[in-house]
């Protein structure tokens, strides 16, 4: 779970915080997160911790999962959660009846699917289809090198 | 060797892998930090290996780690040589780490440019799309810089993959290098209309984001906005766009009556709610207002999805602004709001009610806000609570407050609130000995430095009054004990480390003391004591400070006293300081000060408080921003005839206000209506329409005790300005540029072969480079200066120095006259009195066959021109580029259309053969007038004239790469003289790189040397002379025709002079 927050936070905020900030503010969105209920608003306002009132954070919750993405006035709020379901749902078709263990066991490949959809903390698409292409096509790339050279341990 | 290779490789079988690592955190909870610091030190070994794979392993490791709070800015240089592994597997593992990793402060950064720039320009795409992907997350000034030409290029990338992320980026190297803004904006633009959606929607995505911060630079492009969003599907998009245009509007209001029909189109058709949302947001907020959307908003807020009920607040909020009494009469939904189990609800009311209170409500509203935080015992959101409340009552200087014993009543009810941080502020009246043994306690010094500050004043305060009722009732002893009391608590304020509280507590000691001695003369003192608060204390506007005005000969940045020297030790200085403290107060301490004496000085004293901004300044601390230091400067002010005594213990009493509120106004409601029929039976009709609609202003309810609200108090000669309002510091003001201005040919994105690291070391080269943006009369007064001042130190300096510096000078002046060769664009013609067609035409360094001709269209008549079409008859030489599939008698749509008023650049690119000899083409421009009469079709014909000076690149060449190129002896050479110069030499080189695009190389007296080059790679060197009153100049160039039609060129500029 935690890992999930601090990459959604780190990629989508433009300022870089050092380590110690970035874990206290990953430890207070959690926690700000995790008591709300079930059936209230997606919206949260963090106030100073994120940055100021221009900012505000949006999440999902899927069943142990919170996927929480901290975006400015510029955002459309239903958009963004609509970008969240996107993001889930290509989780799912890249890992294949996506689970929790394999996010936590693969951060990297979770990274790389999230790079093909927010860049430098913009948003760069929004299409499934095309994300999935394009991550498709690296695992072809990165396949093939392998092939040729064998790298100490791939695991899957 | 390879044995050992493989030997190397089946070691390495046993490191871990990220799985590894995970799994192994795993089962390790107890000990966690034992074990990952284990697993660092494995890493690093790891990173010894020479084995790329194996550094790649642990980078990908030390990326996770990162992730758990690690620092691993130690191994960034591994991290840069995983960057620049060949496998794209390894590459991509180095820019995850160096975009988690990597920011401005890292020192290694800059090693990374040229492997980006290869990477970028990799036949890869998706070594290309790592490397931009990782760019966008570290990129720095300096990145933005040497890498902000190469992304451009990227933007027209064949592939939409890159060219949707180079787009994208564009922002970045926008906000850290501001200078590309306008040399990018038109490729920019152009990607507003590329034909993959993806592309379109990260080029409407930067351009939003640039709007949105300085809107009126962009509102040229509102027509091609307006096309967009008719024409997209795409919601993403859409949303930006319509949010685009809600930024827009407010700046163009004629835009608003053409949004209204698509948006609602959108609004009908859409089946997506959040593009719906944006649409109902916008169009509520920007064009037209009508009570039937607030009723629509009421019906979001009332739904049970929290979402929508969250948005409707929202948007509510923004009605608010500029609507308040719409939005007052759905107090009671929001109110209810209020209850809602979900806080983000329930802020969003809050923030609703801020802007709803009046003079008629603000009672009642802070009623309920008061029953929510007994409710809210011990959160955050109480803590929000109690900050509205006295953000609401204290709002416009307590504008809306009537009756301010209410409002200190509410005051001291908050303070009873234990556990709260902002209890303890405001507590002011209560004017009892026990509170002011309760303000000395001791405890109270746990308390934050700034509430202490204001405990310190008030105290003082209590302490005034008290005394004046002792004496009055004639209890010496008791006056007298109560100084005592304050003589023993207050040293513990002068101790306090907070620079405040110990100021104004050793002053207030001191104070006492006399205030003792004189006691003990049984001399009466409680009347000069109260009236040192006696005065009136105007709030010091916040700005104040900084708008006195510098009294003249004073420098503030001057010491006062000898800086102190780095051999002085540390705890040296504290003592200076304690040592003049203790000072002061045996100067203090002087016993025989007669009462004159004693009245001046608390004149003096009175004077200086009022002067002093530290009594009256609020601390920027976020939490004190509503902890309104003027009000409480006010209050005491405020004579209290206590109508209803002011009970501390007991049940909150606030509601007796509220009840004897209501009956007085229902008294002077009485009054009124009693008058009102009087009035009514004088006079009818008209008046009375006047009369009701009175009543029910606000500034009928007359207030309980008259307080004046002042404004704030400014130094005499501050000039009011806005302009202090601007943040320095923002990154977006920056991009406060204009882009509808032509292109300067100074502005170009620097290539990387241009650049020359012996001019960024010299330190004169800055100053160009920041005064870049800045207008040039300024460059130039700046130049005069910098010589100025060179001049000046010359005269003290050894010969050898004086000649570095004037090399100096010399660069200086050669970087200024690069940039002042900018923008040379000529009147095409001027069509009917109805706008005017100016062109500039610049040469291409990427292609050695093709200009460009930027035509800037400006409409100056009060009729709309559409569709207008650029056609040239193409010669044999120089023909223009068509798109795929036309012939060469089809013109070429301008794309845009121009409402009155605007103006706008369009850019047509022309193939040539042979760029020796100048060329003219005839042209013809027709397009649409289109007014309220009706549309007439209109043609104007003009000729384009390509000079030969518009085939040279201004590129600057270093003086002996020059004289070798002379020595080359493959240059043809000619001469020409002009006579009749009268302008300096200076101006006269100016005008040659201005007008021709050449570089100054050299200048020796009046004599100088310059370079050029042709986009098809010609050298032209030219040596000009100045004599008397002719200026003589010989060229070298490998094509003796380009130069000879070059200096006839240059005759003719000169000749004019």
């Amino acid at each position: 779970m935690h890992l999930q927050l601090s990459r959604e936070i780190n990629s989508v905020r433009s300022v870089k915080e050092s380590e110690d900030t970035q874990q206290q503010i990953i430890r207070e969105t959690f926690h700000l997160v995790s008591k709300r209920d079930e059936n209230v608003c997606n919206f949260l306002e963090g106030g100073l911790l994120i940055g100021g009132s221009d900012n505000k954070l949006i999440y999902r919750h899927y069943a142990t999962l919170y996927f929480v993405f901290c975006v400015d006035s510029s955002e459309s709020e239903l958009g963004i959660l609509d970008l969240i379901q996107v993001f889930v749902e290509t989780l799912d078709k890249c890992f294949e009846n996506v689970c929790e263990l394999d996010l936590i066991f693969h951060v990297d490949k979770v990274h790389n699917i999230l790079a093909e959809m927010v860049m430098g903390g913009m948003v760069l698409e929004t299409n499934m289809n095309e994300i999935v292409t394009q991550i498709d096509a690296q695992n072809k790339l990165e396949k093939s090198e392998t092939f040729i050279f064998q790298s100490p341990r791939q695991d899957r | 060797m390879a044995l050992k290779m493989v030997k190397g490789s089946i070691d390495r079988m046993f490191d871990k892998n990220l799985q590894d690592l995970v799994r192994g955190i795993r089962n390790h909870k107890e000990d966690e930090a034992k074990y990952i610091s284990q697993c660092i030190d494995e890493i690093k070994q790891e990173l010894k290996q020479d084995n790329i794979a194996v550094k790649a392993n642990a980078v990908c490791k030390l990326t996770y780690l990162q992730m758990l709070g690690y620092d691993i800015s130690w191994a960034a240089f591994n991290i840069i040589e995983v960057m620049s592994a060949s496998k794209f597997t390894f590459k991509r593992i180095g820019y995850l780490a160096a975009s988690q990793c990597f920011h401005e402060g890292t020192d290694v950064i800059m090693l990374t440019t040229n492997q980006i720039r290869k990477d970028l320009s990799s036949p890869n795409q998706y070594d290309t799309g790592v490397a931009l992907t990782g760019l966008s997350c570290f990129v720095t000034p300096d990145l933005a810089r040497d890498l902000a030409n190469d992304i451009m290029t990227l933007m027209s990338h064949t592939k939409p993959y890159i060219r949707k992320k180079a787009v994208l980026i564009m922002y970045k190297v926008f906000l850290k290098y501001p200078e590309s803004l306008r040399p990018a904006f038109p490729r920019l633009k152009e990607k507003l209309e590329d034909p993959d959606p993806g592309v379109q929607s990260a080029a409407v995505n930067v351009i939003c984001e640039l709007a949105r911060r300085n809107p009126k630079n962009y509102l040229s492009l509102a027509p091609l906005f307006f096309k967009l969003m008719t024409s997209s599907t795409n919601n993403w998009v859409l949303i930006k766009i319509i949010k685009l245009f809600g930024a827009l509007t407010p700046l163009e209001p004629r835009l608003g009556k053409k949004l209204i029909e698509p948006l609602t189109n959108l609004i009908h058709s859409t089946s997506a709610m959040s593009l719906l949302y944006e649409c109902v947001n916008t169009v509520i907020c920007v064009f037209f207002f009508s009570q039937l959307c607030v009723q629509k908003l009421r019906i979001l807020i009332e739904d049970s999805d929290q979402n929508l009920k969250y948005l409707g607040l929202l948007a509510m909020s923004k009605i608010l602004k500029t609507h308040p009494k719409s939005v007052q009469s759905h107090k009671d939904l929001i109110l209810q709001c209020l209850d809602d189990k979900d806080e983000s609800i329930r802020l969003r009311a809050l923030d609703l009610l801020y802007g709803m209170v009046s003079k008629k409500n603000l009672m009642e509203i802070v009623k309920k806000l008061m029953i929510h935080v007994d409710k809210a015992e011990g959160t955050t959101y109480r803590d929000e609570l109690l900050t509205k409340i006295i953000d609401i009552c204290s709002q416009s200087n307590y504008q809306y407050i009537t009756n301010f014993e209410w409002y200190i009543s509410i005051l001291v009810e908050l303070t009873r609130l234990e556990g709260t941080r902002h209890g303890c502020e405001r507590i002011i009246l209560s004017k009892t000995n026990q509170t002011l043994e309760a303000m000395l306690r001791p405890k109270v010094t746990t308390l934050p430095g700034h509430i202490q500050a204001v405990y310190v004043q008030n105290m003082v305060k209590l302490y005034a009054s008290i005394l004046q009722q002792k004496e009055q009732a004639g209890e010496k002893e008791a006056a007298q004990e109560i100084t005592q009391l304050m003589i023993e608590r207050l040293p513990q304020f002068v101790q306090s480390a907070d620079l405040e509280v110990q100021e104004r507590a050793s002053c207030i000691l001191q104070l006492i003391k006399y205030i003792q001695k004189l006691q003990a003369k049984e001399v009466p003192v409680a009347e000069e004591v109260i009236a040192l608060f006696a005065g009136e204390l105007n709030p010091v506007a916040p700005k104040a400070q900084k708008k006195v005005p510098v009294p003249e000969g004073l420098d503030l940045d001057a010491w006062i006293n000898e800086p102190p020297s780095d051999s002085e030790s540390e705890d040296e200085k504290p003592k200076t300081i304690f040592h003049e403290e203790e000072q002061r107060h045996s100067r203090h301490r002087q016993p025989e000060i007669d009462e004159e004496e004693l009245a001046r000085r608390r004149e003096a004293r009175k004077q200086e408080q009022a002067n002093n901004p530290f009594y009256i300044k609020s601390s920027p601390s976020p939490q004190k921003r509503y902890q309104d230091t003027p009000g409480v400067e006010h209050i005491p002010v405020v004579q209290i005839d206590l109508s209803v005594p002011l009970k501390v213990p007991g049940m909150p009493m606030s509601d007796q206000y509220v009840k004897l509120e209501e009956e007085r106004r229902h008294k002077q409601k009485l009054e009124k209506d009693k008058k009102k029929k009087k009035q009514k039976k004088e006079k009818r009709g008209k008046h009375h329409r006047h009369n009701s609609l009175h009543t029910e202003s606000e500034e009928d309810i007359a207030p309980a005790h008259h307080v004046d609200i002042i404004t704030e108090e400014m130094p005499e000669n501050a000039l009011p300005s806005d302009e202090d309002d601007k943040d320095p510091n923002d990154p977006y003001k920056a991009l406060d540029i204009d882009l509808d201005k032509p292109l300067a040919d100074s502005e170009k994105l620097p290539v990387q072969r241009h650049r020359n690291v012996e001019t960024l070391k010299s330190p004169d080269s800055e100053v160009p480079l920041v005064e870049k943006k800045s207008k040039k009369p300024k460059k130039k007064e700046k130049k005069h200066k910098d010589k100025e001042r060179d001049k000046g130190k010359k005269k003290e300096k050894e010969k050898k120095v004086v000649e570095e510096e004037e090399d100096e000078v010399k660069k200086v002046i050669l970087q200024d006259l690069h940039y002042f060769s900018s923008c040379c664009y000529l009147l095409l013609s001027s069509f009917c009195c109805l706008g005017t067609v100016t062109y500039d035409i610049q040469g291409n360094l990427q292609h050695d066959s093709q200009v460009t001709v930027s035509v800037i269209f400006e409409n100056k008549s009060t009729s709309f021109l559409k569709s207008m079409e650029l056609n040239v008859l193409d010669s044999l030489n120089t023909k223009m580029l068509r798109p795929e599939g036309s012939s060469v008698h089809d013109g070429i749509p301008v794309p845009f259309q121009l409402p009155p008023g605007i103006s706008n650049e369009a850019q047509f690119v022309f193939t040539l053969q042979s760029i020796v000899m100048a060329q003219k083409l005839k042209g013809t421009l027709s397009f649409i007038v289109k007014d309220d009469e009706g549309s007439t079709h209109e043609k104007l014909d003009f000729k384009l004239h390509f000079s030969c000076a518009s085939y040279l690149i201004t590129t600057p060449c270093y003086s002996d790469a020059f004289a070798k190129l002379l020595e080359s002896g493959d240059l043809h050479m000619s001469s020409i003289k002009v006579d009749g110069i009268s302008i300096s030499f200076q101006h006269l080189l100016a005008k040659i790189c201005f007008h021709h695009h050449f570089s100054v190389v050299e200048r020796v007296d009046s004599c100088a040397s310059m370079y050029s080059r042709s986009i098809q790679g010609h050298h032209v060197c030219l040596l000009v002379k100045k004599g008397e009153n002719s200026v003589s100049i010989d060229g070298k160039c490998n094509d003796s025709t380009l130069l000879s039609n070059l200096l006839d060129e240059m005759k003719e500029t000169l000749s004019k002079c």
